[in-house]
Parts: C-alpha cells; structure tokens; sequence
C-alpha cells in the first residue's frame, strides 16, 4: 500500500497523466482490449481502451477481491504472493498482475495478441509504472507532513456539506 | 483507506457491513440498492452459494453527490458472516474506512452476536487497526421480531463505548439509510480531521 495503512491514497493531475502515456502505450504493443490499474483495495485508478461497454467498478472490485484470495492462498502456502494471474477465456483472456506490489495492473486481450507479448510488454509497463507510484507515495507523504496539502478538499468541509450529501 | 483522485476529482471511501451469519448484511446492502435512483448506483455483485449464503463478499458502489466539487463514492462491502469463513473476512476488512455491524437481536443469536464482535476487533488488530479508531456504528437488526433481546440489554453487551446506533429492521428498509449515513458522515469528519481541517 501507499504509506502506513490509515493513510489516504492520492492521485495527483501530473502522476495521473504519466500514468495514462504508460498503459496507452501498453495498449498499443500488447495489442490488447482494455487495460487497467487498481488498488489493492478495489478502487479504480485509471484505464484505457474499449472501456465504454464494461462495468469498470465491478471488475475493479472483483479484481481486488481476486488479488486478495490469492494472496490468502499464498500465505498459506508460504509464498509472499502470486504477483502474475492469467484467466483464459473462449474468447478473451486477462492478465492481472501486482505492480511494486501495491497496485494491479489488469490487461484484457482477445486473439489478436497472445499471452507471450502480453507478458513481455506488461514487464516493460510494470517497471515504468513502479517509478510513477513511488514519486506519488513521495508526494502524498510530503503534503502529508504539510497537513494535508494546499488544496486538501477536506479542510474546509462543514456539517452541512455532509448531510447535503443524504438530501 | 480512502482513495482521493484529483485526476477525477473523486473521493472513494469502503464501507464494511459485519455481523453473525443470517443477520441481515446482504439484506442491508439489498436493501440500499432498491431505494437508490439509478445513476447514484452502480450494479450490486453477490458471490454467495446456490442457497444464497454469502461466500466471500457482497459489493454496491454508491454515488452520494459532490463536495467541493469531489464526487464522492462509497463502496459498500459485507463479509460472510458464517465462522468458517473467517480467511475471507480479514480480506475484505483491509483498507477500510468505516465500519457497520449488524447485530441479530434474536434471544438466541445473542452469543452469536458477542462472538462476531470479539471477532472483528481481532482481525482488526490483525490488519493494524483499532477498532475504537475507526468509524464505526451499530446496527440492532431484525427489532420487528417477536423474541428479541432488549435494546439496553444490547447496547450493554454490544456497545460499550456508545458508538451511533441504531433500531432496523432490513426486511422493510427501516434504519437501513440512518445506519448508513452515520457510518459516511463519521468517515468524511474523519477525511475532515485527516486533512488538517
């Protein structure tokens, strides 16, 4: 995870920005459907590709929840984790895998790319992406030590704010 | 742990719905997705048994509105509440911001009620939480059922600290929004105090 456990999980303009080049990219020389990254506790981060037709939150979560049993499964055995799932489908296949063990990065492709390529791009992306998260968790422990960053848009929320919210 | 997406301006905040096994989780989150217009609402995934037991979690994406300008999403998940599938619910516990338990007040589902309780501060304290740290309130389900145990016999054994909570019945929908909003406001003050405000 991104700090201590308690702590918020940030996404900043620029960070989202590098990280929307890197999966484009993947995208294109995996020659894959969609692609997407989650955190470990099911919420979406970014995603590119045919993700119009798909119910992203959904996938998310069961992405999240599919990491989490696995990771369950290889305490048990004694493994750290299994950082590479591979489903296989009649049709299309995805790839799920742990990147700098924080974030899932998840590749949908069909017959037009194959697990090999996929395997090697998503190696090439993951390194690309570890650089990213690890300027991020900097940047979100910086404001942190701040007091929350300049714009927090916490700071100046009333009672009010909140019960608009049921209305 | 809430996810704060500048990118997107969205906050994504997790719920989490626990209790005995039978004691109305799914029937609250069942209940949530009926009663919410269709564009706050994302689809509810149940991975339950073929009689409907759940087996590792329910999930509802909800919408709530904007503050400053934030969407603001919460995702609700339940645990499955049956003993043996403790594993599952230490997984579902991680990265939570807030958390709801539903008791059963049934005469008979008392113990099962203090048991579920030991058990999650356990697998709290497992994930490094405390459970008196976190948002967190209590719901007394099932209150239109003629055996129950009294509310202050309740709040004496379930309670201690006088966290919010309240009466519901989740058959009828009664308590089900009360519970929920007070556990999404004790996370937002929460963000509130995060965030140095």
């Amino acid at each position: 995870m991104l700090g201590p456990q308690h702590s918020t999980f940030v996404m900043y303009d620029e960070e989202f920005k590098r990280i929307s080049v890197v999966i484009d990219k993947l995208l294109r020389e995996s020659n894959s459907k969609v692609i997407f990254l989650v955190d470990k506790n099911g919420q979406l981060i970014a995603g590119c590709g045919e993700t119009e037709h798909l119910d992203t939150t959904s996938l998310a979560s069961l992405t999240a929840g599919n990491i989490a049993a696995t990771g369950g499964l290889a305490k048990l055995i004694g493994e750290k984790e299994f950082s590479i799932l591979f489903h296989e489908g009649e049709k299309d296949n995805i790839h799920i895998s742990i990147v700098a063990q924080r974030v899932i990065l998840v590749v949908i492709f069909d017959q037009r790319s194959s697990l090999g390529l996929v395997r090697l791009r998503v190696k090439k992306a993951s390194d690309e992406l570890a650089v990213i998260f690890e300027d991020l968790a900097k940047k979100t422990a910086d404001a942190a030590a701040q007091g929350g960053g300049p714009d927090s848009p916490f700071a100046e929320i009333t009672d009010d704010d909140i019960d608009n919210l049921f209305s | 742990m809430s996810f704060i997406n500048y990118a997107s301006r969205e906050i994504n905040c997790k719920i989490v719905y626990y209790g005995p096994g039978l004691c109305g989780k799914t029937t609250n989150l069942q209940h949530v997705y009926q009663k919410t217009a269709p564009e706050a609402k994302g689809k509810m995934i149940s991975l339950a048994t073929e009689t409907e037991r759940t087996l590792f979690f329910d999930f509802l994406p909800l919408a709530l509105g904007e503050i400053r300008g934030f969407k603001t999403r919460f995702h609700l998940y339940t645990v499955p509440g049956q003993v043996f599938y403790d594993a599952s619910r230490k997984l579902i516990l991680k990265g939570v911001d807030g958390v709801v338990f539903v008791a059963d007040s049934q005469e008979e589902r008392l113990d099962a009620n203090i048991e579920s309780m030991e058990n999650l501060k356990v697998n709290l304290e497992e994930q490094g939480y405390q459970l008196e740290n976190l948002p967190f309130v209590i719901q007394y389900n099932k209150r239109d059922l003629p055996n129950v145990t009294s509310l202050a016999e309740l709040r004496e054994l379930l309670n201690p600290d006088n966290v919010p909570d309240f009466e519901a019945c989740a058959q009828t929908g009664e308590g089900v929004f009360e519970t929920l909003k007070a556990v999404a406001k004790l996370i937002l003050l929460e963000l509130k105090k995060g965030s140095g405000g």
